[in-house]
């Protein structure tokens, strides 16, 4: 995959309702976890593993690689289930989440899982680090002589997590500072712990504080694999200005019962019968 | 008593500040070393990180007044392989504890942190430009290198040694001049303290600001016939248990001597080595526990006892009183 070829989009699909599938896995054995943004989140990061980054699973930290920072650090099963998928450890280990001695921590941490690019979990701060993986692969570039970025970086936001200042640090330092090689996406799913994020603290008008920074800004289906890709190809034609992708997500997604209770679903491991009901669904490919 | 106990020779190196050492410094090493880039957050003439600005600008990142994304800038660069510095006041730099926590310490990001205008030696600037508290913060990251150069070769050779590791460090450096207190032959070491006077009586341990002042106490004290030890612990984390231990078992009791928070800092340092391995008297001298305030560096120095005449005052009672 150091040459990435776009998958099938059905293929995806198919591989993106299993992962949903080991996301309820290891929530549920864990006992906690936070099921709804893993599953808004999962179709992108998958997609963007499928075909758009360069990286290599046997050789995780090889220098060339493409980068994804999973800032809204909560949503790690996500980003787990599509490693293991991957080939960067064994599927097994998934379902040592959250347990004493595992490197499947409950948020992402580097220094235990060499295929994780930055600690997070602490909300704000990954765009900042992305940004910095970034530049240095500017630097890199013109150190060697290259006019291309050593490195595409990607990362991963909430949208409750963009109440957090430093995102706005980062929003008006990137386009400031000539970053290029940076695609940021938004998982909008519209909730957060307290309330819908519209409740607790608009965002509104999103695109818009976006446009003002200076980024170019794009509005998606996040779950859409065709409209993944498509985000990232305009993203790359516009190479001048970094980039943000504000994707529509649903909470949740997969699970009728969590869709449907998009807050309740933000922070907790189902039960026993409600894992069943929610494996049965996913297995059905009903989304 | 009239032999001078003084291990470091008198200098006749003009007194510089520790930042304005490290700005040369710095440039010095980006000579050499183009893996270093540096950060500033519009402080660069304060921070004297211009003076590698002006020589290497492709490297130099002015990021604004906007701390926390310095920060996690840098944690990025330090994750792809690059030896940045990031410069600004350790007051501001406290402030960022948890991009500290998570983005450097917690992601093993090399991030070379550096806190200029330590304490109240800063002067008429008052509380808010103070960096007090800032030792205790970062002593309590796993894997951060804590340090606090006391002159202008120290501060030279601990930058160099910060491009030799990987490990996210803190370096706290001084507005105000400082003496020169180190021979020219003398090799700075992690986890070392090195000693500037001898003495059996008691150890006064000073860092940063006030080890000169530590270095001239010991002089006034013995003309009195005490004579006092003196180490610098440049480096606080690692401590050196060895030098404290020796220090706990050798003389009568121990004074440490900082321009911080008498908690959290050097003195708790000491204090956890001694109980832990060696116990003994332990004297904190620092700022007690009270917020700073505006006032000339001198006179600041002398309100909280931490010029020499306060530093021998303290010493002498502490040891009439054991």
């Amino acid at each position: 995959m150091r040459d990435p070829q776009r998958l099938p989009k059905e293929e995806i699909e198919a591989t993106a309702q299993h992962l949903r599938e080991d996301i309820l896995r290891m929530i549920h054995k864990a006992g906690s976890g936070h099921p709804g943004g893993s599953l808004s989140t999962i179709d992108m990061i998958l997609t963007l593993h499928s075909g758009e980054m360069k990286y290599d699973p046997k050789d995780p930290r090889w220098d060339g690689r493409d980068r994804f920072v999973l800032s809204k650090g909560h949503g790690v099963p996500a980003l787990y289930a599509v490693l293991a998928e991957k080939g960067f450890f064994p599927k097994e280990q998934l379902m040592t989440l959250r347990e004493l001695g595992s490197p499947i921590q409950g948020h992402p941490a580097n220094a235990l899982l060499d295929c994780v690019e930055a600690s997070t979990g602490s909300l704000g701060q990954g765009l900042s680090v992305a940004q910095g993986i970034a530049l240095a692969g500017q630097v890199k570039a013109r150190q060697q002589g290259q006019s291309d970025a050593a490195w595409h970086v990607y990362a991963m936001l909430g949208d409750g997590e963009l109440q957090e200042g430093q995102i706005w640090e980062a929003a008006m330092s990137a386009p400031h500072l000539g970053i290029t090689n940076l695609t940021v996406f938004v998982d909008w799913n519209k909730a957060q712990i307290d309330g819908t994020v519209e409740e607790v603290m608009s965002l509104h008008p999103l695109a818009e504080k976006w446009e003002s920074f200076g980024w170019h800004v794009q509005e998606i289906d996040g779950h859409d694999v065709d409209a993944i890709r498509q985000a990232c190809d305009r993203a790359r034609l516009n190479a001048s200005v970094p980039s943000v992708i504000l994707a529509h997500t649903t909470k949740g997604k997969g699970v009728a019962f969590m869709e449907k209770d998009i807050v309740g679903w933000h922070g907790k491991a189902p039960s026993d019968g409600e894992f069943k009901q929610a494996m049965n669904e996913v297995k059905g490919g009903a989304a | 008593m009239s032999q001078d106990p003084r291990v470091m020779r008198p200098s006749d190196v003009k007194p510089m500040a520790t930042r304005k050492a490290f700005g040369l410094a710095l440039k010095d090493l980006g000579d050499k070393d183009d893996k270093v880039l540096v950060f500033d957050a519009d402080l660069s003439k304060s921070t004297q990180s211009g003076i590698f600005a002006e020589a290497h600008a492709d490297r130099f990142f002015e990021m604004g007044i906007a701390e926390a994304n310095m920060i996690g800038t840098a944690a990025g660069a330090a994750l792809s392989g690059y030896k940045p510095f990031v410069c600004s006041f350790a007051a501001f730099i406290a402030g960022r504890f948890d991009q500290i926590k998570m983005s450097v310490a917690y992601s093993q990001a090399g991030v070379r942190i550096v806190g200029t205008h330590a304490g109240v030696g800063i002067g008429p600037d008052g509380y808010s430009q103070q960096g007090l508290e800032d030792l205790a913060c970062m002593r309590s990251l796993p894997t951060m290198l804590v340090l606090q150069p006391a002159d202008d070769l120290e501060t030279s050779q601990m930058i160099h040694a910060l491009a030799q590791t990987d490990q996210p460090a803190y370096i706290r450096l001084t507005r105000q001049n400082v003496p020169r207190v180190h021979n020219d032959d003398y090799k700075f070491e992690f986890g070392r303290f090195p000693t500037l006077v001898d003495g059996f009586d008691v150890t006064i341990i000073g860092t940063g600001g006030t080890v000169g002042n530590a270095v001239e106490a010991a002089l006034l004290l013995h003309r009195e016939g005490i004579s006092a030890r003196v180490l610098n612990a440049s480096s606080i984390k690692p401590v050196d248990e060895d030098a404290i231990i020796k220090a706990a078992k050798e003389t009568k009791g121990l004074v440490t001597v900082e321009d911080h928070n008498i908690l959290g800092g050097l003195g708790g340092a000491v204090a956890e080595v001694l109980t832990n391995r060696a116990p003994a008297r332990l004297l904190r001298l620092g700022i007690n526990d009270v917020f700073g305030e505006s006032g000339e560096p001198d006179a600041l120095y002398a309100y909280h006892g931490l010029n020499a005449d306060g530093i021998a005052g303290s010493v002498r009672e502490f040891l009439a009183n054991l």
